[in-house]
């Protein structure tokens, strides 16, 4: 028997034989599993462990190809990986250098798409409070956009149609392809410096996810963020959501939209302000006739002004008469020492105690006449039951009851005694009814 | 006409509108603001009357630098030139 002695490799020998093997049987492979023990280290390059149920693989994403991948890898993540399998020699570990990646079950896109709205809206670019009113008029609007195609026509066909006095400006660009989001960008700062636009409308017609790819981009985002000038975006039709609709003051479902949305209806304006005119002028008639009746009723309260001027200049005239005679008869000296004698005599005068004093006396001129008048009721009381007993005395009252009295014819007087009568003499006698003028016969003493 | 933007004319039409309409004012001051208004309403219709408009397309020259030149929908796409 030949006993062949077995032949010995060195590590580095059985390495680079297994690495060669490896290589030829899987020059391309396609792999799908989970993201694990992601690293990014500063270098650039990825590193993680592609695994499922039972088994993993590592896996090194070099940076040229890293960096051109339009979404973050993220552990967790399901993947379908291109590359080739090799062996790191330094760890005799064996591993895939990928070529590309893509995430499984969604598009490349959805997934960038997400993750760039979660980045911005962390940023609070998409924040409602920082959306800008569009102006009612803007007198220039900026149109960001192809030339070519069906948006820029459908624009301006609705800008000429609704408001024909919108002042156009077009900062053409790409609306596609590696170069757009730069140009759109770019677009959007130009036309703020332009200096006259008051708005700017940027889209463009509808297209695939792809084509529409660069209005997600973070430039252009940034860009209308940054816009001192309200942004419009207007991209592709009613059911396409872009990261620039978002970011955007105020976003039109299309092209056409858009531009309707920036442009008032001019004859409604019109109208407008007509109507403001009409109401102005409307106001102010009637102020001038409202305040023309209180002018007129004014008037009627003012009294007839020749009538009171009239009145006036009699009043006038009867002071000036009166002052003339005064002065007439008083030359200024005198006037002058009258009026200084009239206060002397007006501080001397009693006329103030004098009247105080006829107050007075009229008060006790009062109280005395009612005094007065008090007693004499009493008095007259009196005197009538005194007359009364008095008429009872009455020598009238005795002749009625049959007596009579003798007097003298010449002095009345009353007969008392024999001695008072000669015979001859004719007597007076009363009796009630009246006198009796008899003769006296004969004189005889009294026994 | 001043750089006025026409919703604040026409805001401020609607101010000296509403303030006459109720008559609140001196008949001094309701002239001023009336007078006012009509100038306003009247630089709001020229707004509307801009015979000047024009569609003009952003390009750049030689040295990079932007200039406007008239646009008619006819000039498609040779943008860049």
């Amino acid at each position: 028997m030949h006993v062949s002695t077995p032949s010995v490799l060195t590590v580095t020998e059985l390495t680079t034989r297994i690495r060669s093997a490896l290589e030829k049987t899987f020059p391309e492979t396609w792999v799908e599993g989970e993201v694990s023990n992601l690293r990014k280290p500063s270098s650039g390059h990825l590193y993680f462990t592609l695994k499922d149920q039972t088994s993993q693989i590592r896996v090194v994403l070099f940076r040229g190809i890293a960096q051109h991948l339009r979404f973050d890898v993220e552990d967790g993540q399901q993947v379908i990986v291109r590359g080739r399998l090799t062996v790191y020699d330094p760890r005799g570990e064996y591993q895939i250098i990928l070529e590309s990646l893509e995430p499984k079950g969604i598009g490349v896109l959805q997934i960038a798409f997400e993750q760039l709205y979660a980045k911005f809206e962390q940023e609070g670019l998409f924040e409602q409070e920082r959306k800008r009113q569009l102006p009612l008029l803007p007198k220039v609007v900026g149109l960001v956009t192809s030339t070519s195609g069906a948006a820029i026509h459908d624009m301006l066909t609705i800008f000429q149609r609704r408001c024909p006095v919108i002042h156009i400006v077009i900062s053409p660009v790409q609306v596609q392809g590696d170069r757009a989001s730069v140009q759109i960008a770019e677009a959007i700062r130009a036309l703020n410096e332009e200096g006259r636009v008051e708005v700017i409308v940027v889209g463009r017609g509808g297209g695939s996810m792809e084509d529409l790819w660069c209005f997600n981009e973070e430039l252009v985002v940034r860009a209308i963020v940054e816009s001192k000038i309200p942004v419009v975006s207007a991209v592709g039709h009613e059911t396409d959501f872009t990261l620039a609709d978002f970011a955007a003051d105020h976003r039109s479902p299309t092209p056409s939209a858009a531009a309707e949305a920036v442009s008032p209806v001019l004859g409604e304006l019109i109208e407008m302000v007509m109507i403001h005119h009409n109401r102005l002028v409307r106001a102010i008639q009637g102020e001038v006739r409202l305040l023309r009746h209180r002018v007129m009723g004014a008037r009627r309260a003012i009294p007839d002004p020749l009538l009171w001027l009239s009145r006036s200049v009699q009043h006038v005239d009867d002071l000036d008469r009166r002052l003339r005679r005064a002065l007439q008869t008083l030359p200024a000296m005198l006037r002058h020492q009258v009026l200084i004698l009239q206060s002397e005599v007006n501080r001397l005068s009693p006329r103030s105690k004098i009247q105080q004093k006829l107050v007075l006396m009229s008060q006790w001129f009062q109280r005395m006449t009612k005094g007065i008048q008090g007693t004499l009721v009493i008095k007259q009381h009196h005197i009538v039951s005194k007359s009364e007993a008095l008429q009872n005395l009455s020598p009238l009252s005795i002749l009625s009851r049959g007596y009579s009295i003798l007097e003298t014819v010449h002095d009345g007087h009353v007969i008392r005694h024999t001695q008072d009568v000669n015979p001859g003499d004719t007597l007076r006698a009363r009796v009630a009814s009246g006198q009796i003028y008899c003769v006296v016969e004969k004189v005889e003493p009294g026994p | 006409m001043a750089a006025v933007k026409f919703e604040e004319a026409l805001a401020r039409l609607e101010t000296i509108v509403t303030e006459l309409e109720t008559g609140n004012l001196s008949l001094n001051d309701s002239l001023k603001i009336f007078e006012e208004g009509i100038k306003l309403s009247k630089t709001c219709l020229k707004m509307l009357d801009d015979a000047d408009r024009k569609v003009e397309l952003m390009v750049q020259d030689k040295e990079g630098k932007k200039q406007l030149q008239a646009f008619t929908l006819d000039h498609d796409s040779d943008r860049g030139t």
